[in-house]
Order: C-alpha cells, then structure tokens, then sequence
C-alpha cells in the first residue's frame, strides 16, 4: 500500500500506463503538426487525432465530426456557453443554470449576465438535484441554453440528463451538460439523453491534464458556436489552435478503455465506495452522506461528520488524500457553496469530506483510510466543545452562538 | 496549504484540551464563535484570589490554526496573572505561529475566548463577594 492513500479521484486521476505508452510515441517519432497537409509527418498526426475522435464519439455515443478538441471542461464549458450566447445572441437572452454547477459553468454564465445576459440560477433540493417542473417553468421564448451537470464533482449527485434533454427538445432550447464526472463512469449517450453539448476532461478518466473535448451536435439541430479562440481555424473554426497531439491521443486511449471496462470497473468502484461508506457510518455517531445515495456516481462519498471541522480532520489524516467541503481550506473563508445549496445548514458543509475512489484503489487502501479518519474524528471529538456539549445533553442549535 | 511547524506541534500535541468545572466559583468560561461559521472555542481559566491563573484548559472545534491559537493561549494563561493575561492581543498569537492572512481570524477568536473567560470568572466574583457582603 503506498502512503498517502489516494481518494480524490474526482480531482483528478493518474494517467493510465496504457494510455501513457500510446501517448509516448507523439512527443518524439510522429511529432507532426495535425494541420500540416504537406508531409507525411501531418499526415500521421492527422490519423491519430481522427481515431482519437473517434474514441470519444464512441463512448458518449456521438459522431467522430461532432467532437471537438479542448484544453479541459473549462475551455469546453466556456466554449458551449458563451458560444452559444453569442452565436444566437438574436434568437434570444436567456440562460439557465443551477447554483450547484462547477464554477467553470457559473463564472461563464455570470460573466454574461455582467453582459446584458438573463440567467436563472435554479436551487437544489437537499439531494442537489434541480426540479424538473421548476425548470420547465423557467424557460421562456427568449431562453438559449440550458446547463445542468451530469454528476455533481462534490457530493456525485446525478441529475436525469434523458428528461432534462427531452424538456430542452420540446421546448427548442439547447441543453448542454458538464460531464468532467460522469464520463467514464456512468455510461452516457448523447442521442438517447437528448445533449446537444457536453464538456468532457481527460485528467477525469485516465487520460492526460489538459486535454479536452466538446461534444457540439451536428443534426437535429445543428448546433453553432461563436468561436472562443480565434487564429488558424483549427477544429471547423470553433477553436483554433494547434492540437496538443499526444493528449489527444491520450484521451482517445483513456476513452476506450473507459468504454470497455467501465461495466465491470464501476461494480467494483460501488462496492469500494459502499464498504468505505459503511465503514465510516457504522465507526462515527452522527456522520451522515451528503446528496442522493441511490443516483449518484459509483465512486463517490461525501460524509459529514458532525462536531469536527474537515480543514484540521484532513490534516490529522495526512495518509489519506481527500478534499473537503470546509471553508478553510479555501482561501474564501465561506464553506462549499454546493453543500450550502443543499440547505442543510454551514455547519454540515464545514464537517464535511469527499471520498473518491477510483480505478488504483485497493480494498485494504479503503480500510486504512475508514480507520484513520474514523481514529482521527475520535480524537478531534474529544477536543470538540460541540462534541463535549452533545454529550451533556444540549441541543446545539438552541444555544445562542457570539457570530464574529 | 503547507502548515507551519509551531502549528502543526499543538495540533498533534494540543497542549492543555480539557473541561474545568464551570459551576465552581474560581473558574470563568468562555465560549466564542459558531458552528456554522466553523470554529468555536471553549477557554477556562481558573484563577486564585491573588488573580493568579492555576490553570487554563480548551476545547475548541475549527481548522488546524484554531486549535493551535487556542492551545498556544491556554500555554500563555497558565501561570500568569488575569492582569497580565487582558493584555495578550492577536497579534502575538499571529506572530508566535507565523499564521498566515487568511487565519488570522483564528488568533481573533483566541483573543476574544480569553476575554470571555475572563469577564465570566469577574462576574462570578462580583456575584460571590456581593453575596459575601449581604
Ligand atoms: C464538474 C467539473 N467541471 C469542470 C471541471 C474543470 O475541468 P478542467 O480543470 O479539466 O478544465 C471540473 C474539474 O475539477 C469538474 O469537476
């Protein structure tokens, strides 16, 4: 076992060796340029860049002309959102977001609403997931795009891409989803969920840091993009740019081994996460998960635990490497505004870590981590007020605070 | 974040965590901060007629620097006088741990958990040599 553990998978992942060996070639023997049209050198890194497209078409079910290449999830959000925005700029003002989406999503949209934009900023239940009747209700004549996630980066929360998709295609507007977490992890399928864009990151799924991709549909209807990045005109015009060749190899790689071992990697990652989780409730009174325990992603735990604060849990547990929902670990001083949409009150998000599996964790990594935390909650409880105040019997949220 | 040595020491080694009896009449508490707002601190001081203090205990629920400001405050309390002890200000705690801007907020909170205990423990005072008195 080696020490630290990693469970942050949902930050990011190391690259597959297999994926890694594929990409090793296109540093030095086939370096070319993929636009170069006159050598054979471009020609080769031509070819690697189209079956590489075909890769990630196939595992969200799309057309290889559909994908286009990206730096990561950020690029292609900022891509599909202000793409859009600006392209059907006529057609309409409207977008529609929900306050639980990445920053990636929310900073483009808010970056347009500084811009004249209207956005509707759609709450969560206490699971994170938006209400359909709600968003129904929010989009109008003017509305361009809608932007929901496929699964939520801290608590894994699903939200029903197929309904969210046929809503949008009823009612005309486009439906573009941040997929980072959810590729290669839960199967996707761009024709019967009904996307018309979906960002996707390599570094989620195996393949290398920064390389990505969007999914931009190409019939019914054929969606258009105002380009972000303008230059050469690489990638149909919608983003120039030389391609990063042995990433995009990487992240074609990384696609098909997502798509052939995700049936049997995401049973074995539900049974990890499951064990981690039932270990951490069953060893820590009062812990509680946080979002939807039945639709959300496989390998994905978000726990609170109640009385100890995450910053200084995690740094009692430096064997173990997770992400908190705690305040103090940005520099913002505010705790996890996902945990907060949820409504479940500060205090829950402040106590709250992120546990993520993923395709390197070992059964016997899981249980050293359930052990360390579950030792560690023990002693940071036994230097808690709160903890000492639940144990005499005081009910903590009738106590009148000093809030500074 | 990479953590500093002096904090990282009263972290793992907090000095002082415990409860002083907080009905006894020598002891004052004080509880600053709110759950929602991710640090509260509990200090106690118990202190002898002289205002002497005999003894200084914590708990405290926050991040790593909250517990090594409150831990590095209970150090400073034990042993030194009331007098003495209203003139520890946040800024020695921001020193003495090299805390860095954002948690500074932690060093305010130690300051205010001082303050606190020992406003309770003169209440209690006044409260006891009034009933002296009568
Ligand atoms: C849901 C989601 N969207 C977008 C991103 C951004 O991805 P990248 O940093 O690869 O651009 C992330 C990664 O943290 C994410 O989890």
């Amino acid at each position: 076992m080696n020490i630290p553990v990693y469970l942050d998978y949902s930050a990011t992942t190391p690259c597959d060796p297999r994926v890694v060996e594929r990409m090793l070639p296109y540093f030095t023997d086939t370096f070319g340029n993929a636009a170069s049209r006159s050598h054979a050198f471009g020609w080769t890194a031509e070819a690697a860049v189209e079956r590489a497209r075909e890769q990630v078409a196939e595992l969200i079910g799309a057309h290889p002309k559909e994908v286009l290449w990206t730096s990561g999830s950020t690029e292609a959000n900022n891509l599909a959102i202000k793409g859009t925005a600006e392209m059907y700029r006529e057609k309409g003002n409207h977008l529609i977001t929900a306050i639980t989406e990445h920053k990636a999503v929310l900073d483009p949209m808010k970056r347009l609403e500084s811009q004249g934009f209207e956005i509707t900023w759609l709450p969560v239940d206490s699971e994170g997931r938006v209400d359909l009747a709600q968003l129904a209700a929010a989009i109008t004549e003017k509305t361009l795009l809608v932007s929901l996630m496929a699964a939520n980066n801290e608590i894994g929360t699903l939200h029903p891409l197929k309904e969210i998709g046929a809503l949008c295609k009823q009612k005309g507007v486009l439906f573009h989803t941040d997929a980072t977490q959810a590729v290669g992890r839960i199967p996707l399928d761009v024709e019967a969920q009904h996307i018309d864009l979906m960002s996707l990151s390599a570094h989620k799924f195996y393949g290398p840091k920064g390389v990505g991709a969007l999914y931009v549909r190409r019939r019914s209807p054929r969606v258009r993009l105002s380009a972000q990045m303008d230059g050469g005109g690489h990638e149909r015009g919608m983003r120039s740019g030389t391609l990063n060749v042995p990433g995009v190899v990487g992240m074609g790689a990384a696609a098909e081994l997502a798509r052939v071992e995700m049936p049997v990697e995401t049973e074995r990652l539900r049974q990890l996460r499951d064990r981690l989780e039932a270990r951490l409730l069953r060893d820590n009174p009062d812990a509680a998960v946080n979002g939807d325990r039945e639709r959300r992603l496989p390998n994905l735990t978000n726990v609170s635990f109640p009385y100890v604060e995450g910053e200084s849990l995690i740094m009692g547990i430096k064997e173990v490497a997770v992400s908190s929902g705690s305040a103090c670990t940005s520099a913002s001083l505010e705790p996890s505004y996902v945990l907060k949409g949820l409504g479940l009150g500060d205090e829950r998000a402040h106590s709250s870590i992120r546990f993520s599996v993923g395709r390197f964790t070992t059964e016997a990594e899981v249980d050293f981590a359930a052990e360390r935390v579950t030792a560690e909650v023990k002693r940071l409880r036994e230097m808690s007020p709160l903890w000492e105040m639940v144990q005499e019997g005081i009910d903590l949220s009738q106590v009148k605070w000093t809030t500074h | 974040m990479a953590y500093n040595d002096k904090v990282l020491d009263h972290y793992q080694n907090p000095r002082n965590v415990g409860a002083l009896d907080k009905n006894a009449p020598d002891v004052g508490t004080g509880v600053v901060g709110a759950p929602e707002c991710g640090d509260v601190m509990k200090l106690q001081i118990q202190v002898a007629p002289n205002g002497t203090i005999l003894d200084a205990k914590f708990k405290t629920y926050g991040c790593g620097s909250a517990i090594a400001s409150s831990s590095l405050a209970t150090e400073w309390l034990k042993g030194s006088t009331i007098a003495k002890a209203e003139q520890i200000k946040n800024t020695q705690i921001v020193q003495e741990l090299a805390l860095p801007p954002v948690k500074i907020h932690c060093s305010v909170l130690a300051e205010d958990a001082i303050k606190a205990a020992i406003e309770d423990w003169r209440k209690k005072q006044a409260t006891t040599q009034g009933a002296a008195k009568a």
